[in-house]
C-alpha cells in the first residue's frame, strides 16, 4: 500500500484555510469561528463559537428538537408509552433506530418495541388534531394501562397550535392512575437537538422525579446521568457497579423504568456521563434534593475504573474502595490481555471523531488506550461549556434561539431536601482533590495543533479527510457513506453499528478489537477498480 | 370554446366582499352567465344569499366525514339564477389550520372536475376571507387558480390599507404567475370624497375604480330575508347599481400588476383628502 500523505505538508492553519476557501465570505467569517487551531493558552482555554444556528445550505450533521427529545432522552425508557402527535413518519423514523436496549420488563411491561403516533392527516391539519390526540391517549391507556403516558409535539402540531398540555392534564386527571404529560419539542425549535434534551429533562423533572417513594434496594446509591444504553453500554456499566456493590436508582435514561425517575431523589450521588444532554438535570437534582453530582466517564477500561474509584472516594467506605479495587484488577486482566495483543497494530494511527456532545471527548479515551492520536475532533451540538469547561458557563450569551427554551426554576423541597454530605465532609474531599461538579471540556485533551470544530458539515468532513487522511473516522450513518467512499472506514458511535457495548471493561475490549478490524481491514486498499489502476487494456481479434 | 374567467374577491374583514360578490354574481346571472361561487371562509357563509340560507355542508366537511368517497354533487349546490354555490368551510375559530383547509378544498374541487369545459362555466369566484394572512388565503392566487382580482375597499384608512396590502400579495405572485389585478370596488361608507379617493387610490396603484357601489339599506333589507338585492326586489335602485357592476366586471379589459404604495404614500393620499374635506 502506498504510504499515506500525512498531515506534514500542511500546517492546521493551511488546513482551516482551505476548509473555509469555498465559501462566500459572509459565511466563511461564521464558520472561522466555529473552526479552532488548538493553542496552549496560559491559564485560560482558547474560545470555540459552539450552540449557534446552521447555515442554511450546508450539510449539517445535526438532528432536531423532537430528534433529541423523542429519540435521545425519551426513547430507552421502556414503559412509559411514547405517543408522537403528527404525522407518521417523525414517529417511524425515531422508534428504535438508536439501539438503545432495555430489560423485558415486569410483566411485559416494554412498549419499545411499539411505535406509537397520532397519524396526523390533512383533516386533522385543517380541523386541529386535539380530538384524535385524546382518543390515542385513551386507546393507549385501555390496552396497556401504563404508569405513564407521553406525548410529543412534531412540527405541524405546533404550527396549528394544539394544545397538547391541556389535553394530557385532561386526560391525567381523568385516569387517576396514569402519569400523562407532553413535550412541546416541536421540531425547528432551538438550534440542534440539544434543545430537544433540554426539554425533555425539564418535563421529566417537573412531572416525575420525585414521585415515587419506593427505590431500589440497596447500598451507595447513585443516579447514572446522560447513559443512553446505546449497544447495550448501561448494561456493562450495571454488571461492574453491581459487581462493586454500588446501586443505581435511575439512569437517566438508558435502559430506565417509569419508577426509577420517580425515585431519583433517593439516591446519594449523581454521576453525570454526558454533561452536554443533561448536567442541567444534575444541577436540579442538588438544589431540590441535595444530591451532590460528579462527573465520570465509562467509556474507556482506564476512564471507568477512574470513575469507579471517584465514586468509592465519595462514598469513602474502606469495604467499598477494597471492593472496586478488586473488581478493576480482575476485570483489567482481561482488557490488558486483548491490549497487548491489538495495540501493536493500532499504536500511532489517526481517528477523526465528530459526534454528540461529549461522546467525541469520551471516545478520545478509547483512542488513547489503543496508542491513537485524536488528530481533529468537534461536537455536533455541543454548548461552549462542553468544550472549554463550566467555567465559561456564567459568561455565555443567551439569545433567541435558547431563550426558546424553557428554564426551570428550582428550590430546595422543604420535606425532603437533606445533604448527603455535611459542609465539612464536603470540605475534606476537596481539600484532598476531589472535585464536585467539575468539568473541563474537550479542548484541554486535545493536543495543540489540532483542529476543533464545531458543527461540521459534509463539505468540511470530505476536506478534513482528503487532506489529514485519517485511519478512521467516527459519526453517524448521515455520513457514513460519504466518508467510506473516500476510501476511510467510518465508525458510528450514535448507533454503534451493529456492535456494542463499548462501555466499561467489556466494552472496551470490544471497542479494541473493532477498531483494529476497521483500521487494519484489506478492503480499503482495493478501492479502486482494475481499469482505474490499469485503464488500457488491449485485445485482438482472432483472426487478426 | 369559451374561457372560463377566474375571479377573487378580496379586502379587509367586514367590508362586505360577500355581500358584493353574491349581488354581482347575480347580476352575472340574471345575463345570462354561468357561474359557481367558491365562499374560502372558515364560517361558510359566502353563499347564504344565493342559497336563500344556510343550507350547504362545506367541501372540508364532507371530506371529513365521507373520507375519499366524495362526490362533486354532495359539495355544490344550485342557487339564485343557476348558480353553482360551493363552501370551503375550515375548522372552529382557534384551532387546526384554516389556511391549509383552503388549499386542500380548492384541490379538492379541481380533481372532482368542478371546473371541468363539461360544465360550460362562465366565471368562478371565489370569496376570500379578510386580509392575505398566510400562504393559504393567497392559494387563490397561487399557481393560476384565479387569474383576475378584485378589491373591495372604502374610504375608510384601514380598508385602504389593508387593499394595499393585498395588492402587495398580489404583486408577489403576478410575477411569476398569470394574476392581475382587475380593479377596486368601492362599497361606499360615506366617507367624504370618498369616490375621487379611490379613484385616485386606484391610479397611483396603477389600476382603476371599476364601480362606485352606493350605501343602500335595500342591501340590510335583502340580506334579512337571505337574498341578494337583484332576487329581493329586481325593481330597486341598488339592484341597478348591482347590474352595473356586473356590467363592468363582465366587460373589463383592464388587468394589471399592481404597484403598491409606500406608507408614507398612502398616509398623504388620505391626508389630502381628509384636509380637503375640511375645508
Amino acid at each position: 500500500m502506498a504510504t499515506k500523505n500525512k498531515l506534514v505538508q500542511w500546517t492546521p492553519t493551511d488546513v482551516k484555510e482551505e476548509l473555509l476557501k469555498k465559501y462566500p465570505p459572509k459565511v466563511a467569517r461564521k464558520r472561522a469561528q466555529s473552526i479552532l487551531i488548538n493553542e496552549a493558552l496560559e491559564n485560560t482555554t482558547p474560545e470555540i463559537q459552539a450552540n449557534v444556528r446552521t447555515i442554511p445550505g450546508v450539510i449539517t450533521m445535526r438532528g432536531c428538537t423532537y430528534a433529541g427529545c423523542k429519540g435521545v432522552i425519551m426513547g430507552p425508557t421502556r414503559d412509559i408509552v411514547n405517543i408522537v402527535h403528527g404525522p407518521i413518519g417523525c414517529s417511524f423514523y425515531a422508534w428504535l433506530t438508536r439501539r438503545n436496549q432495555t430489560d423485558a420488563g415486569e410483566a411485559g411491561e416494554n412498549y419499545m418495541p411499539y411505535a406509537f403516533s397520532t397519524d396526523m392527516q390533512d383533516s386533522d391539519i385543517i380541523f386541529g388534531g386535539e380530538k384524535k390526540l385524546k382518543a390515542a391517549i385513551q386507546e393507549a391507556y385501555d390496552l396497556f394501562h401504563p404508569k405513564g403516558i407521553c406525548v410529543f409535539a412534531t412540527c405541524p402540531v405546533g404550527l396549528i397550535g394544539d394544545d397538547i398540555h391541556a389535553v394530557s392534564r385532561e386526560m391525567k386527571e381523568k385516569f387517576g392512575d396514569c402519569n400523562v404529560f407532553a413535550f412541546s419539542c416541536e421540531g425547528y425549535k432551538g438550534v440542534s437537538q440539544s434543545a430537544g434534551h433540554h426539554i425533555a429533562n425539564n418535563q421529566v423533572f417537573k412531572h416525575l422525579v420525585g414521585t415515587g417513594e419506593n427505590e431500589r434496594p440497596g447500598e451507595y446509591k447513585i443516579n447514572l446521568l446522560g447513559e443512553y444504553n446505546i449497544g447495550g453500554d448501561g448494561f456493562e456499566i450495571d454488571r461492574v457497579l453491581k459487581l462493586c456493590g454500588i446501586t443505581n436508582i435511575a439512569t437517566f435514561s438508558g435502559n430506565s423504568s417509569y419508577n426509577q425517575f420517580a425515585t431519583a431523589h433517593k439516591a446519594d450521588l449523581s454521576c453525570v456521563m454526558c454533561h452536554r444532554s443533561i448536567n442541567y438535570v444534575a444541577d436540579m437534582l442538588e438544589t431540590k434534593y441535595g444530591i451532590p453530582w460528579i462527573k465520570v466517564n465509562f467509556i474507556g477500561a482506564e476512564a471507568t475504573a477512574k470513575s469507579l474509584r471517584k465514586i468509592g472516594q465519595y462514598f469513602g467506605d474502606k469495604t467499598l474502595i477494597a471492593r472496586i479495587e478488586e473488581v478493576i484488577a480482575t476485570e483489567m486482566v482481561k482488557v490488558k490481555e486483548v491490549l497487548s495483543e491489538v495495540k501493536p497494530r493500532t499504536e500511532g494511527k489517526t481517528a477523526m471523531i465528530f459526534v454528540g456532545g461529549s461522546r467525541a471527548h469520551h471516545y478520545m479515551e478509547l483512542f488513547n488506550e489503543l496508542g491513537m492520536k485524536t488528530v481533529s475532533t468537534g461536537y455536533e451540538f455541543g454548548h461552549r461549556d462542553d468544550y472549554e469547561g463550566r467555567q465559561v458557563i456564567p459568561n455565555l450569551k443567551v439569545d433567541a434561539d435558547s431563550r426558546n427554551i424553557e428554564e426551570i426554576e428550582v428550590e430546595a423541597d422543604p420535606e425532603r431536601f437533606n445533604l448527603r454530605k455535611s459542609p465539612d465532609e464536603m470540605q475534606a474531599l476537596e481539600a484532598a482533590g476531589f472535585e464536585f461538579k467539575k468539568y473541563d471540556g474537550l479542548i484541554p485533551d486535545m493536543e495543540k495543533g489540532t483542529l476543533i470544530i464545531d458543527d461540521l458539515n459534509q463539505y468540511e468532513a470530505e476536506k478534513l479527510v482528503e487532506i489529514i487522511k485519517p485511519d478512521i473516522f467516527c459519526a453517524g450513518i448521515k455520513e457514513k457513506y460519504s466518508i467510506q467512499k473516500l476510501g476511510i472506514p467510518l465508525k458510528q458511535l450514535h448507533s454503534y453499528d451493529y456492535g456494542g457495548p463499548y462501555a466499561g471493561f467489556k466494552g472496551a475490549v470490544n471497542f479494541y478489537n473493532e477498531i483494529d478490524r476497521l483500521v487494519n481491514s484489506k478492503v480499503w486498499s482495493y478501492m479502486k477498480a482494475p481499469w482505474q489502476e490499469n485503464p488500457e487494456l488491449s485485445a485482438t481479434y482472432v483472426w487478426e | 370554446m369559451k374561457k372560463m374567467r377566474k375571479v377573487a374577491i378580496y379586502g379587509k374583514g367586514g367590508i362586505g366582499k360577500s355581500t358584493t360578490t353574491q349581488n354581482t354574481v347575480a347580476g352575472l346571472a340574471e345575463m345570462g352567465r354561468k357561474v359557481m361561487v367558491v365562499g374560502c371562509d372558515p364560517k361558510a357563509d359566502s353563499t347564504r344569499l344565493l342559497l336563500g340560507g344556510l343550507a350547504q355542508k362545506s367541501v372540508l366537511d364532507s371530506l371529513r366525514d365521507e373520507g375519499e368517497n366524495v362526490e362533486l354533487e354532495n359539495i355544490r349546490k344550485r342557487g339564485f339564477g343557476e348558480t353553482w354555490c360551493v363552501e370551503s368551510g375550515g375548522p372552529e375559530p382557534g384551532v387546526g389550520c384554516a389556511g391549509r383547509g383552503i388549499i386542500t378544498s380548492i384541490n379538492m374541487l379541481e380533481s372532482l372536475g368542478a371546473y371541468h369545459e363539461s360544465e360550460d362555466l362562465d366565471y368562478a369566484f371565489y370569496d376570500v376571507l379578510g386580509d392575505v394572512v398566510c400562504g393559504g388565503f393567497a392559494m387563490p392566487i397561487r399557481d393560476g387558480k384565479a387569474e383576475e382580482i378584485y378589491i373591495v375597499c372604502s374610504g375608510e384608512m384601514m380598508a385602504m390599507y389593508a387593499a394595499n396590502n393585498i395588492c402587495k400579495g398580489i404583486m408577489k405572485y403576478a410575477q411569476s404567475g398569470t394574476v392581475r389585478l382587475g380593479g377596486l370596488i368601492c362599497n361606499s361608507r360615506n366617507v367624504g370624497n370618498e369616490k375621487e379617493m379611490i379613484e385616485e387610490l386606484a391610479r397611483q396603484i396603477g389600476t382603476q375604480m371599476i364601480y362606485f357601489v352606493p350605501r343602500d339599506n335595500m342591501v340590510q333589507r335583502a340580506e334579512i330575508h337571505r337574498k341578494t338585492v337583484i332576487e329581493f326586489d329586481p325593481t330597486a335602485g341598488q339592484a341597478d347599481q348591482y347590474r352595473n357592476l356586473a356590467k363592468a366586471i363582465d366587460n373589463n379589459e383592464m388587468y394589471v400588476i399592481p404597484k403598491p404604495l409606500e406608507m408614507d404614500a398612502l398616509e398623504k393620499l388620505l391626508m389630502d383628502f381628509g384636509l380637503m374635506e375640511a375645508v
